[in-house]
């Protein structure tokens, strides 16, 4: 296990070149000049030279082999670059965004994980019933709902019921854990409630396989009770896929929350990747891509360990 | 009735009438509290800035939230633009000739590190501007071609020499953008006050927070004594509209200051009633229509003639203004300004005439005139930014469909489409203008030829054009001056046709009843904090 733990980590590095690369040239593809796009696009008239000026300064103007070596020597040393357009640091630019995005994806995941695991084996244990018919709408409705547009439903809610609104600035957990939880328990709810709805129904399909499965047949012959039967048999066998799903679900997240990010105007990753993108500061890019990259890796690693302990037949070499 | 009595008679009505107007005007606004100090202005701002250095950047998005901790050498008024008031000067003198202008500095002005102001804070700030070191970026140093030098004969006293007299220099000069830095951290890098904030203004820098908020706290050794008024501010950046009216509806914000859409602003009424108020005025902004005059047809005046004629502006106004902030009609100078052409001037412009009917039919005859057949197809390229860049751009369609005309909209992201107006692809584009003041040398400068304008996206070169933009610069006589702006404006609009405005831009204000000493001007640009203050 630890051997193949090593070799995965080892190709990681590879893998994160090739994004690297990669997103180093399509970044390029894409048409649009940073300079013009913060000098130019405010209708202001600045001169021919100043763009220039700026463009030289930025490094647009050295051939692309050299801006990708230098990119590149910068990542040999952990060294993300500066943002162009702001000049701060990538790595400090993304950690401000990143703690909030990660506590979302947390608190999203928890709602999700404590919603679709109990519906799912309740609607798989009482298939046919009104309880599986009550759970599908449930799930339906969840994957058929945008979050972004729950979200507005949510504010507008509570700007009705009690002309409030969650709070717009972020406080860290640890400053002001009730300002953090006003703020951020409502998008959680929002996106949960679509990650629950994926999980329901993975849960209840996984379910529904394995309680056909020759040896809960036995369980049930032995006499065993209900719960020892769904819970230690049947549920740690189903929560295979189930858990594939919730890891990939977290990693979309880190990055992938931009419309709700809007609506609730939270300061996260998802908002700076497409200011980014819009902007075509391509260090920032290239930066936040490496991190998406880096989270889908290291969930993937972090699943095949997963499968690991929830099931003991699964061996790596 | 004799002399004498003639003068009785009229003293007394001129007496009559200022009494009636000072009843009116007493009667319609309600009597105003004196001002308060306390309290924290949260307002949003709807980008974030690229950089803290206002001499290098050109979005509004570094005035709103960075501007208040510093002060200018001198300023619009922000109660009675376009008037230009002291500042860091308190007073300053023109020579005759009008190439010499002397600045008197205030003393016992302090930075916000204790340290005291001189001239020589002054001119190393202006320096910065106009005769920017090597590898330090400069928005605005082409605005400012005319000086000569600047120098600091003594600690209070600031001369600026020019190469030819300039009527608007002074008004130039008082760019909100004109932020006084210290000349010893300039002398160490120019370019740390990019990262770093350290004014006279009248709030020190407390926090900023990407992507999140700024924060400023009263300056308490501020120069002008009582002010500022508020304890501090706090910038929110919200970019979303419906973000943006939730904050205000909720209280979080108290304003956004560039300018809601009429649907934002109905929604914010509705929601609060009488807490909140609505300030409208022109704006020193406008959507232009762009022929590229380097592809056929649009090579062709003619072509470009029968465009600008086919569009009914007058119509275009009434229904946009209701659906966006689209509404004035003008010329090269904003409607409702110092420069603006008179109506039944305006009329005589290609375009710009009240019977449409007409107008469409010599479009038709152009059109024919110049070989473009009926169901002729062009693109015409636009930003994807909805407000108000989409409702112009259907608006164009429409019209042009008309008289014969099949143009396609093409949206694109401010990247692609930049790109492409400098690269010259594309048959017609929208484009627009944003401007801190009132001045031809400001609003024409777009018009220039191509090779002179990195701004003219037409491709079109007019030596003719560029000559007048150089006479008007330099005219000192207003009447003569106002009579080149409108030569240029007659080519450029309706003789040639290279480019012409669609409507310009009405900024709508509102904001909670809370916030006092605000009066919205034509340029966003122009925000300053100082007088404002909070009720209880």
């Amino acid at each position: 296990m630890l051997r193949y733990l090593a070799t995965r980590l080892l190709l990681v590095v590879p893998t994160l070149w090739a994004v690297a690369t990669l997103v180093f040239v399509l970044v390029r593809v894409i048409p649009g000049d940073i300079v013009e796009l913060r000098l130019v696009s405010g209708g202001t008239y600045v001169t021919r030279e100043v763009i220039e000026q700026e463009r030289a300064r930025l490094g647009l103007t050295k051939p692309l082999w050299e801006q990708y070596v230098d990119w590149v020597g910068g990542l040999a040393r952990l060294d993300l670059g500066t943002s162009m357009w702001t000049g701060a640091p990538v790595v400090r630019e993304i950690a401000i965004r990143l703690e909030l995005s990660l506590q979302l994806a947390v608190m999203a995941t928890v709602v999700a994980v404590s919603l679709a695991i109990p519906l799912g084996v309740w609607a798989a244990v009482r298939r046919g019933t009104w309880v599986d018919h009550a759970v599908q709408v449930f799930s339906v409705a969840g994957l058929a709902t945008p979050s972004f547009w729950l979200g507005i439903l949510l504010l507008l809610f509570l700007l009705w019921t009690f002309r409030w609104l969650p709070p717009m600035l972020f406080t860290p957990l640890w400053v002001d854990p009730v300002a953090n939880l006003s703020q951020l328990v409502w998008p959680a709810l929002a996106v949960g409630y679509r990650y629950s709805a994926v999980a329901t129904r993975m849960t209840r399909s996984a379910m529904l396989e394995v309680l056909r499965e020759d040896y809960i047949r036995t369980a049930w012959s032995k006499g065993l009770a209900e719960r020892p039967v769904v819970v230690r048999h049947a549920l740690r066998n189903a929560l295979l896929p189930v858990v594939t799903v919730i890891g990939l679900e977290f990693a979309f997240l880190i990055g992938g929350l931009v419309v709700t990010e809007q609506v609730f105007n939270l300061n996260g990753v998802g908002k700076l990747f497409v200011d980014a993108i819009s902007r075509r500061d391509y260090t920032l890019i290239q930066g936040l891509m490496l991190l998406v990259a880096s989270v889908y890796v290291f969930v993937n690693v972090g699943l095949d360990v997963a499968y690991a302990l929830l099931d003991p037949r699964i061996r790596y070499r | 009735m004799d002399g004498r009595h003639r003068l009785t008679v009229l003293a007394s009505l001129l007496v009559l009438a200022a009494l009636v107007a000072g009843s009116a005007a007493t009667g319609l606004s309600a009597p105003t509290p004196p001002p308060r100090r306390g309290g924290v202005l949260n307002f949003i701002v709807s980008a974030e800035p690229p950089s803290f250095d206002a001499h290098r950047e050109t979005t509004f998005a570094v005035i709103h939230p960075v501007r208040p901790h510093y002060n200018l050498l001198v300023k619009f008024d922000p109660l009675n633009y376009p008037q230009v008031v002291p500042d860091l000067a308190e007073s300053w003198r023109v020579s005759e000739d009008g190439l010499t202008y002397t600045f008197r500095v205030r003393s016992g002005v302090r930075f916000h590190d204790g340290s005291l102001l001189t001239s020589r804070d002054v001119k190393a700030s202006l320096d910065k501007i106009i005769f920017p070191p090597q590898g330090v970026v400069s928005a605005r140093q082409a605005a400012y071609e005319m000086v000569e030098s600047i120098s600091a004969p003594d600690p209070r006293t600031v001369v600026i020499r020019l190469k030819w007299a300039s009527p608007s220099f002074l008004q130039n000069l008082a760019s909100p953008f004109n932020w006084i830095y210290k000349a010893e951290i300039l002398e160490r890098d120019p370019r740390w006050y990019e990262r770093n904030v350290m004014g006279t203004g009248p709030f020190r820098f407390k926090e900023y927070v990407r992507g999140s908020h700024w924060e400023g706290v009263r300056f308490e050794n501020y120069w002008k004594r009582g002010r500022p008024y508020l304890d501090g501010y706090r910038a929110l950046f919200i970019s979303s509209p419906a973000a943006q009216t939730a904050a205000i509806r909720s209280g979080q914000a108290l304003v956004e200051f560039r300018g809601f859409s009429p649907a934002q602003r109905d929604e914010v009424v509705q929601a609060l009633g009488d807490r909140v108020v609505v300030q409208e005025s022109g704006w020193l902004c406008n959507l232009l229509v762009v022929p590229n005059a380097r592809r056929r047809p649009f090579d062709d005046a003619r072509a470009r003639r029968a465009l600008t004629l086919a569009v009914d502006r007058w119509g275009g106004s009434r229904a946009l203004s209701q659906i966006s902030f689209l509404g004035p009609v003008g010329g090269v100078m904003r409607p409702g300004g110092p420069y603006a052409t008179p109506e039944a001037e305006l009329q005589r412009l290609a375009g710009f005439g009240r019977d449409i009917q007409a107008a469409r039919q010599e479009a038709r005859r152009l059109l024919r005139e110049a070989g473009v057949p009926e169901g002729f197809e062009f693109t015409l390229k636009n930003r994807n930014i909805p407000m108000p860049y989409q409702p112009g751009g259907i608006y164009l369609i429409d019209q042009w469909r008309q008289v014969g005309l099949n143009p396609r909209h093409v949206i694109q992201e401010t990247g692609p489409y930049l790109a492409d107006l400098r690269a010259g692809n594309y048959d017609v584009a929208v484009d627009f203008t944003c401007d801190f003041y009132d001045d031809p040398d400001v609003q024409l400068a777009k018009f220039l030829s191509a090779d002179r304008s990195p701004a003219n996206y037409a491709g079109y070169t007019d030596r003719l054009l560029d000559g007048l933009y150089r006479q008007q610069s330099r005219e000192r006589n207003p009447q003569r001056r106002l009579q080149i702006v409108r030569q240029f404006e007659r080519r450029v609009l309706s003789d040639r046709a290279y480019q012409y405005h669609l409507l310009w831009w009405r900024r709508i204000v509102p904001h909670w009843k809370r916030l006092q000493g605000y009066k919205v001007g034509p340029s966003h640009y122009l925000e300053d904090l100082e007088e404002m203050w909070l009720t209880e």
